[in-house]
């Protein structure tokens, strides 16, 4: 019995986040398709997690600071697009002048604005986005099995969370339901094509990071409105890079990202649990070794031991019209 | 559209377009200062004064120079190979362990011999960090810029390991190790001045600034004058092309990566070995992400890299002055900095080309007539 509550203690965890990760994995997920390597969502969630938390603990409400985190994540992708499609600038460079300016910017004026150190205040609930309790949760909560995992598991998460499992199949049926989500995939593809069928590659691939930024703004602000009570310094913890690493490892599909994050997440709930309980064999693991365990994943996931991994054709490569 | 590649003269191309590129990242920093509620041209002319006010001040802008000289180094390196090493974080806090194991392993019996031993080992451990992410990169094709991320993540935990435990300082409750001991530290800048009978105010600046110098004359050296330089290069520049002229992209791949983990590492010597005199945790600071915009900033060359260290010391001690005046700036704005001129002088190197191609144009008709 025990053994079942960790499960579903772990479980339960493993969820709560996942959240933030898979937004941010699709987010990036549609910049690569339409060809464009945004290797600065960590730059955007931490932004949006700093301009959702201000603009929430301001206003008292999680919806202003929700917009707040879009806006912000949303302008940092326009940006990123300028530099990659207008300037034909390095998009990696370019991510990581977001990533850096951000770890700087967002300090700075929590500092100038708040006067804390470089935090934000501490949210009270009402500004959060609390717990939501699904519907008869508490009803079947007695039947035995089902109950723990409709009442326990599923139920009970905030409203970001069940966001980003939703989002899922939304940018699943956008990409390959949708004529747009088709050129998007052919943007990224082979814009050659797209533009000789007279559509317009520039504004695909805006729209396509337009898109990347609104996904990469919710993912933000749950860090800090939903998971957490506020900002902190450098709360995204490298989280944008796991989310493109979860990317790679879901070769650039929708399905199996939100698995490759599921599996992060797990990892990430488990060394968690890990800190401070003596394992068999090996006893008692150091907490800095357990902290390790996302990291070291991500590199033998990025090794490739799993599988081969083919970005799509063009990602990366700025689109130059031949006159 | 933007970005049309005009010709320009190469003194332009060399000289004016990246100091117009700094000069936008500079003034939009003012925008931020400005927005800040300070007045960007009183927080500059502080910064100057702290950065140049007196000799003390003038010790630390080079002290923090020669970090920012072996990081930048370090990007230029794997950059010139085609390559985007954002690892010097943890690179340099391996390069840190390397020397502090040789000090405290010979610094009793043979402190001179230890230094040296100190210097190698900065530089082995911290190729040898590289060397993972380097081998993933040219054999697997695994995404560099996210393996040395990883391993910054995972050798900041390592080194907080090791700082708490092993190497810790008997009795400490600080994450540091023992002091190193007498006679293993590098020499002061102020001690080798006051020999030759000049006195200046004691500062942190020592040695290890002239051992950045000398690797930034390898650094040339190897690039321009060496075999493996124009191999790197080539490699660097279309990996295709040096593949079908028989280089071998994986093995440049990974020595290039290696050389660049070795220069991050070898920024330790200035911080533990010239100021500290014991391994700490977290001494990096950043220092191995100003890499990156000293890099672009200069060019990818080394004497440019040499002359943009310097201006991020300024940035640094001057910065360290100005947060101490205005309440509303802290240091993280320097961190702002870096990202613009990241965004400028990196990502959009032909923001203002058009505009000064147009001018150019105009001025040369101008001349003709």
């Amino acid at each position: 019995m025990e053994f079942l509550v960790d499960i579903l203690l772990l479980s339960d965890s493993t969820l709560r986040v996942a959240g933030p990760l898979i937004l941010a994995a699709l987010a990036g997920l549609c910049a690569e398709r339409a060809g464009i390597v945004d290797i600065g969502l960590e730059g955007k969630m931490l932004a949006a997690a700093f301009a959702a938390a201000s603009a929430a603990s301001v206003t008292a409400s999680p919806w202003a600071g929700l917009l707040a985190g879009i806006v912000a994540s949303v302008l940092l992708s326009l940006l990123h697009g300028y530099v990659s499609i207008n300037q034909r600038g390095n998009q990696i460079v370019s991510g990581m002048a977001i990533n850096i300016m951000v770890a700087g910017l967002a300090p700075t004026l929590a500092n100038a604005w708040f006067s804390r150190g470089g935090q934000t205040p501490l949210l009270p609930s009402e500004a959060r986005f609390t717990e939501i309790t699904l519907p008869f949760a508490d009803a079947i909560s007695g039947v035995p099995l089902l109950g723990a995992i409709y009442s326990d598991l599923l139920s009970g998460h905030s409203l970001l969370t069940y966001v980003a499992f939703v989002a899922v199949p939304t940018v699943g049926w956008i990409l390959y339901k949708t004529r747009f989500g088709l050129r998007l995939r052919a943007v990224g593809e082979n814009p050659e094509a797209v533009d000789t069928a007279g559509i317009s590659v520039t504004l695909l691939r805006y729209q396509a990071m337009i898109i990347a930024g609104i996904l990469c703004g919710i993912s933000g602000s749950a860090l800090s409105t939903a998971l957490g009570a506020g900002f902190i310094r450098d709360m995204s913890a490298g989280k944008g890079f796991l989310a493109l690493a979860a990317m790679i490892f879901g070769k650039w599909k929708p399905v199996p990202t939100l698995l490759a994050c599921l599996l992060f997440a797990f990892v990430d709930a488990l060394q968690g649990r890990l800190q401070g309980v003596a394992l068999p064999l090996v006893g008692e693991i150091p907490v800095q070794f357990t902290i390790m365990l996302p990291y070291v994943l991500t590199v033998i996931i990025l090794a490739g031991f799993v599988g081969k991994m083919e970005a799509p054709k063009a990602s990366g490569i700025p689109y130059e019209k031949d006159r | 559209m933007s970005a049309v590649p005009a010709k320009l003269p190469g003194a332009v191309e060399a000289v004016l377009m990246p100091f117009l590129n700094i000069m936008v990242a500079l003034f939009v920093s003012g925008l931020v200062v400005w927005g800040l509620g300070e007045d960007p041209f009183f927080a500059l002319s502080l910064l100057i004064e702290g950065a140049f006010g007196y000799e003390e001040a003038i010790g630390y802008t080079f002290y923090y120079a020669t970090n920012f000289i072996f990081t930048g180094l370090a990007v230029s390196v794997a950059f010139h190979a085609g390559h985007f090493n954002i690892g010097g974080e943890g690179q340099a806090m391996l390069g840190g362990l390397g020397l502090t194991l040789a000090v405290l392993w010979l610094g009793d019996t043979a402190p001179v011999l230890s230094i040296f031993l100190a210097i190698i080992g900065a530089a082995v451990f911290g190729a040898a960090w590289a060397f993972i992410p380097a081998w993933l990169q040219a054999k697997r094709g695994s995404h560099i810029v996210i393996t040395t991320i990883m391993f910054n993540f995972i050798a900041s935990a390592f080194l907080a390991y090791l700082l708490v435990g092993p190497l810790q300082r008997p009795g400490g409750q600080m994450p540091e190790s023992s002091d190193f001991p007498d006679g293993t530290g590098l020499m002061q800048f102020h001690e080798v001045l006051e020999m030759v009978g000049i006195r200046f105010e004691q500062s942190p600046l020592n040695a290890s600034f002239l051992i950045a110098l000398m690797a930034a004359f390898g650094v040339w050296f190897l690039l321009t004058r060496t075999r493996f330089g124009y191999e790197m290069r080539v490699a660097g520049k279309n990996a295709h092309a040096a593949a079908f002229a028989g280089v071998s992209v994986s093995r440049v791949t990974i020595i290039a990566l290696m050389l660049s983990g070795a220069l991050a590492g070898m920024m330790g010597l200035n911080e533990l070995l010239g100021e500290q005199l014991r391994l700490i945790g977290n001494f990096t600071l950043g220092y191995g992400f100003v890499g990156i915009a000293v890099a672009f900033m200069g060019r990818n060359h080394p004497l440019g890299i040499v002359l943009a260290a310097v201006l991020f010391g300024v940035l640094y001690q001057g910065g360290a002055e100005l947060a101490f005046e205005m309440p509303n700036i802290t240091r993280d704005l320097i961190v702002v900095i870096q990202g613009l001129v990241i965004l400028f002088a990196g990502a959009m190197p032909h923001l203002l080309r058009k505009p000064v191609a147009l001018l150019y144009a105009r001025m040369a008709r101008k001349g003709a007539v």
